[in-house]
């Protein structure tokens, strides 16, 4: 698991020809712009979930060709957990301006400062508690319709997800009685209250990802490729040394060549062992990894197998 | 295959697996749908270590966990919604819709089935009467399951380019090479009564892999590829030909400066329904009936150029004509727009369709207001005959009168996906009440 890159994956010629040619990214594309399109049309005070993460990035780039920079029709909304990585904070402040975009921060801290977020102990991971602030960043801005990165491939329940979900007045996913959703007619009709979660690149897979950011160019934040960083090995996971996640005792602290697959919550995101510098290094490891996007990284999906999914319907992404 | 601009058009872009397949899995419960899937999916090594992990029940592999998401589907064992899935061979991308086979679920179903290029129908071999000619003195009649012949016909309505049919589980079976004919041919009789083309007739045994991903040699008298040597090869869909140009309008993108490539003027934004687009074209506007020139043609990335059928484009005009959402822009003289519309629904929603009832419609992006003039008829599964009945209950297929608030544009669904589809949706609840599938406008005896 998580094993150092083989010098030979990075050979192109290692690979079949149909797995790296990018074609399909076209048709990808073009279905997520043209729902990025519909949410512009259909409501009134859509948003856009901007975490500054990769998905999000991939997204925020299908909607510069959409609508041009300067011309997002919607704001970009983030939810901070106050546990960002650095660089990845800095990257979506530096992409929003770029974009000329507006960009509405609600943070978990706040809430936790009205009391509506309570924390079980002060080391708690933030991640679950998003759905909170989040809610309350929609009934205060009345929010009809939320875009977000989310695709089907990243975990079970997501794999279930209409492009256009539902949300009740509580803001719950009902999974077991989502709307039919035929052909490209989506039904946008709403109760008051109610608003929908829109996912454009559901149908993406963590490859597809990768090789839109490489045939694109699209920017990221430095640590979703190579650098060294001081982890502990913990349940098979490479945990981050930082201030909110020190190590136990009995753990050593190495330093490690590292990237992330995905970027979250510091205390719930895990790096993975990695000499890949830039996004073409990057497919072809992801064409040999023989772990998920979320085993391999996260903490808080462990914990059972229906965690996204009670998150989901607490009004979690 | 004809060179009409559309099919040009996307085989210059991918060549015919350039493009990912998008198919459904689909029959009655518990006909293997789900071990299927998590066959193909370990097969072709898409599946990862952590996820193979998560499925281990009693130090045995359950491939049926690989698919059922949700909690209650894993606590009840059955599949509510479609599972989304991604797999990959060296010659091509696919993306599974894995159906539920309950009745109750039919909804989700077509929800898979509306966006797939093919569809594999599942039958286990071990629930079906084929054994016996003669019992009693009587002739076994050799039924299929009614969701066999419902998920079928509803591939069928919806123009699901492909359907397969997997015969499963002949594994369990003592004279497997019997079955799968007899089976084989009840399944092409079925076919042949409703007209249903069928691609293929593929004996399985998803538990064990055979005819799945590799070819299981010397079984029951089959000498075809094996189901994903088929599904490697199966067309996506074409575009409908022959039809004019057609485009809803599903975005108005208006502009303050000039400095920009429209020249200060709007932008109508959508999805080339039929036909093409290219300057210089003189289009009609719906509902306004005003005429006006194609004076700009953006592909979906804001680029310059002439669009087909199924792609983004972005439409500027000559002059300033009064055009919003929901709107079309067509080939002028082409379409005779109409106030009632006989057509095939499929009803998804709990709360019956009845008679005399309003309804929200929409075609493209348009709403209008839908009043169901009278029920036709509706399919007997089991018969395939028509019944006469006052409503139309969850689940069931049947033919129906709208009589619409606004003119529309339409073609029968057989002849144009985009402008023979409607969907239904309950103005009290907003819950996606029906798929209508427009018919001819002869009306039936």
């Amino acid at each position: 698991m998580n094993a150092r890159t083989e010098a030979e994956l990075l050979q192109p010629s290692m690979h079949s020809p149909a797995h790296l040619s990018n074609t399909h990214l076209d048709a990808l594309e073009e279905e997520t712009i043209f729902i990025l399109r519909e949410v512009a049309a259909a409501f009134e005070r859509p948003t856009l979930l901007f975490s500054g993460g990769k998905d999000s990035l991939v997204l925020l780039k299908c909607a510069e060709k959409a609508f041009g920079v300067g011309r997002i029709p919607y704001p970009l909304l983030m939810i901070d957990t106050g546990h960002n990585f650095p660089e990845v904070t800095a990257y979506r402040d530096q992409r929003a301006k770029e974009l000329g975009a507006e960009l509405i921060v609600r943070s978990v801290e706040d809430s936790m400062a009205r009391g509506t977020v309570r924390l079980a102990h002060p080391g708690e991971s933030r991640n679950a508690h998003q759905s909170v602030t989040l809610l309350e960043a929609i009934e205060e801005f009345r929010f009809e319709a939320l875009i977000g990165g989310a695709r089907r491939d990243e975990e079970k329940a997501r794999a279930k997800e209409r492009i256009f979900s539902h949300r009740d007045s509580f803001g719950q996913w009902q999974p077991k009685d989502q709307r039919p959703e035929l052909w490209t007619l989506f039904n946008t009709r709403l109760a008051p209250g109610e608003h929908f979660r829109v996912f454009p690149i559901s149908n993406w897979t963590e490859l597809d990802v990768w090789q839109y950011i490489e045939r694109e160019h699209v920017g990221l934040p430095s640590i979703y490729y190579t650098h060294k960083r001081e982890v502990v090995e913990r349940r098979g996971l490479l945990v981050p040394v930082t201030e909110l996640t020190p190590p136990r005792d009995g753990e050593t602290v190495q330093v490690r060549d590292v990237r992330f697959r995905t970027v979250g919550d510091i205390t719930t995101t895990c790096p993975v062992e990695s000499l890949a510098a830039d996004a073409g290094d990057v497919v072809l490891e992801t064409l040999s990894v023989d772990v998920s996007e979320r085993g391999a990284t996260r903490m808080d999906d462990m914990t059972s197998e229906a965690s996204m999914e009670k998150r989901k319907k607490d009004g979690y992404f | 295959m004809s060179t009409t601009t559309a099919t040009l058009d996307s085989n210059a872009l991918h060549g015919d697996t350039g493009t990912a397949l998008r198919f459904i899995t689909c029959g009655s419960v518990d006909d293997g749908k789900s071990t299927l899937i998590g066959r193909l999916l370990v097969d072709s090594k898409t599946v990862l270590q952590d996820q193979l992990a998560g499925v281990q029940r009693g130090g045995e592999t359950d491939l049926a966990l690989l698919t059922d998401g949700l909690s209650a589907e894993r606590e009840q064992g059955i599949t509510i919604d479609v599972a989304y899935r991604y797999f990959s061979t060296a010659k091509r991308k696919f993306i599974i819709g894995d159906a539920p086979g309950h009745e109750q679920y039919t909804r989700n179903m077509v929800t898979a089935a509306s966006a797939a290029d093919a569809a594999v129908v599942l039958v286990d071999a071990t629930k079906l009467a084929w054994a016996a000619e003669v019992e009693d003195g009587t002739v076994v009649k050799r039924e299929l399951l009614p969701q066999t012949r419902r998920h079928t016909l509803l591939t069928h309505l919806l123009r699901v380019q492909s359907i397969v049919f997997a015969v499963n589980k002949l594994d369990a079976i003592d004279d497997a090479a019997l079955a799968f004919e007899r089976i084989s041919t009840a399944l092409n009789a079925f076919a042949e009564a409703a007209g249903v083309q069928v691609a293929a007739i593929v004996p399985i045994s998803a538990l064990k892999g055979w005819n799945v991903a590799t070819r299981h040699a010397d079984w029951v008298g089959y000498e075809g590829p094996s189901l994903l040597e088929l599904l490697e090869e199966l067309p996506v869909t074409v575009q409908d030909e022959a039809v004019p140009f057609a485009f809803p309008v599903q975005w108005v993108e208006k502009f303050s400066s000039s400095s920009d490539t429209s020249q200060g003027r709007r932008v109508f934004w959508g999805r080339v329904a039929s036909g093409h687009v290219e300057p210089g074209q003189r289009v009609t506007v719906l509902p306004s009936n005003q005429t006006a020139t194609v004076a700009q043609v953006l592909s979906h990335t804001r680029q310059p150029k002439a669009v087909h059928a199924g792609h983004s484009a972005g439409i500027v005009l000559d002059r300033e004509v009064d055009v919003s959402r929901g709107d079309w822009l067509l080939a002028p003289e082409a379409f005779e727009p109409v106030r009632e519309i006989t057509a095939t629904v499929a009803w998804l929603d709990d709360e019956p369709l009845v008679a005399g009832r309003v309804y929200w419609a929409l075609q493209g992006h348009r709403w209008v207001k839908a009043k169901v003039a009278r029920i036709v008829d509706r399919v007997n599964i089991t018969t395939l005959e028509s019944e006469p009945t006052a409503q139309l209950e969850a689940n069931s297929i049947g033919d129906v009168v709208l009589a619409l608030q606004q003119p529309l544009a339409v073609l029968p669904f057989t002849q144009s996906r985009a402008l023979g589809s409607l969907v239904l949706v309950d103005t009290a609840t907003h819950k996606t009440a029906a798929a209508v599938l427009v018919q001819p406008a002869a009306a039936k005896a």
